[in-house]
């Protein structure tokens, strides 16, 4: 079955949905709308999708998005690739839990690295990061740190433990501090390209 | 590295006639150090793909039997040699320095592999530490992407050679009040608290990498991304080429 069929059956089953082919996959205009389509597609007995074989996280700067890819086991067919697009100001997105049990580490792993927040995800944590840690690190907009410039929490970790901080160093973090800045790395100019 | 060699002033011709005889004629320092540079007990631990090169060092092809140092020990209470085998991930950074503090003196570190050494085809990365020498001092550096099996032994035999270079009453673990302990990193909010010790590492002055190819290349906010409602570019299709008429 191809992308067409596929398409025009969810929308015979589920009156008023809005989908739109991209590329090789299904966009579904409404993120509300995605666990009523996977669910559709698992108990199809013609489709049969029943694995997620994952879920990802990307960042196309306008808007953030999950990307389903469902497979049938029992077929043995797939891939069909689900999309959902939602503004990067409210990241949030129905999680596929209750229908797909496997993508509970799966919604983690895109929720620590991109922010997406899944809704009724039953132990939203991170998973790779630590507690703790600050922002999504695979988002295009995310500012890492600069490892060769000590920052005042630095100085102060480091006071505390006893070690020597030689005076430069002091200097460069108070200097960081009084203009409110922490240590970015930044790409200069100069570059390969 | 420069070593100065455990040099025995009786001369070596003498040595050999003797030895011919059945006498051996040695020093403290040599014995002592020859029993230690051949029984170094590696601590068994693996980071990432480098570490498979260290199993292979140990499996029968390479066999770091030959060179003593067999014993893969999974305490560090028990081993002297520290290979940091693979990428240490700024999670698993405070282990290692942890695991380095629990070890009994006399104990050495190498670094096996570009990652442990800076950080490798990782270095931009947020999550990558770029290189164990920012928290604990190394004996040796071993480079490659994963260095070969020989080259693990030949780092193990300059291990060996700096053992041989150090005297019993001058090498500083003898030495009272000896404590040899690093702070273990704390996690913070961007990355490790601090980012590295000073009293262990500091950034060069000059940074050729800078110089050469300006800031880490992929770091940094990003500004591109493809569009996914343009129709997607069709390369040309080749053409057959057309038959030559004579
Ligand atoms: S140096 Fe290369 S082989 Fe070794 S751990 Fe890093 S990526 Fe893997």
């Amino acid at each position: 079955m191809n992308l067409q069929e596929i398409q025009s059956k969810i929308e015979a089953a589920l009156p008023g949905i809005r989908l739109k082919p991209v590329r090789e996959s299904l966009l579904i205009e409404d993120a509300a709308m995605l666990p009523k389509v996977a669910a559709f597609l698992k108990n199809d007995p013609v489709l049969a999708l029943d694995y997620l074989s994952s879920v990802t996280g990307a960042d196309y700067l306008k808007y953030l998005e999950s990307v389903y890819h469902l497979y049938s086991v029992e077929k043995k067919t797939g891939p069909v690739v689900l999309r959902v697009r939602v503004t990067r100001d409210s990241p949030r997105i129905p999680s596929l839990v209750p229908i797909y049990r496997g993508a509970e580490f799966q919604e983690r792993e895109a929720f620590d690295m991109y922010g997406l927040y899944f809704e009724n995800h039953p132990d939203l944590r991170r998973i790779f990061m630590w507690e703790g840690f600050e922002g999504f690190p695979m988002r295009k907009d995310y500012e890492q740190e600069d490892s060769e410039i000590l920052e005042t929490a630095d100085i102060e970790w480091l006071d505390r433990h006893g070690a020597k901080v030689p005076e430069g160093m002091r200097k460069k973090a108070a200097d960081l501090k009084a203009q409110g800045k922490r240590a970015v790395a930044e790409k200069t100019g100069k570059s390969i390209e | 590295m420069a070593f100065s060699k455990n040099q025995s002033e009786v001369d070596e011709g003498l040595k050999g006639e003797l030895a011919k005889k059945g006498v051996v004629v040695t020093t403290i320092n040599q014995l002592y150090n020859w029993g230690r540079q051949s029984s170094i007990w590696p601590m068994q631990f693996g980071l990432a793909c480098c570490a498979i090169e260290m199993i292979a060092t140990a499996c029968a092809r390479y066999d770091i039997a030959r060179f003593g140092a067999e014993l893969f020990r999974p305490s560090p209470r028990q081993s002297d040699l520290m290979i940091v085998a693979g990428t240490v991930t700024k999670k698993m950074a405070p282990q290692v320095v942890r695991l380095y503090n629990q070890m009994a003196e006399p104990k050495y570190v190498i670094t096996m592999g570009a990652c442990s050494i800076a950080g490798g085809p990782f270095i931009d990365g947020y999550n990558v530490l770029r290189g164990i020498d920012r928290y604990i001092p190394i004996d040796v550096h071993l480079p490659g992407c994963p260095p070969r099996p020989e080259a693990l032994l030949y780092g193990l035999m300059e291990l060996q050679k700096k053992i041989q270079s150090q005297e019993i009453e001058t090498t500083e673990w003898y030495q009272k009040g000896m404590k040899r302990e690093y702070p273990v990193p704390d996690f913070g909010p961007h990355g490790l608290v601090p980012k590295f010790n000073p009293e262990v590492w500091q950034p060069r002055e000059l940074d050729h990498r800078k110089d050469k190819y300006g800031e880490p290349i992929l770091i940094g906010r990003k500004t591109k991304a493809p569009d996914l409602d343009a129709p997607l570019a069709t390369p040309p299709v080749a053409q057959p080429p057309k038959p030559q008429t004579a």
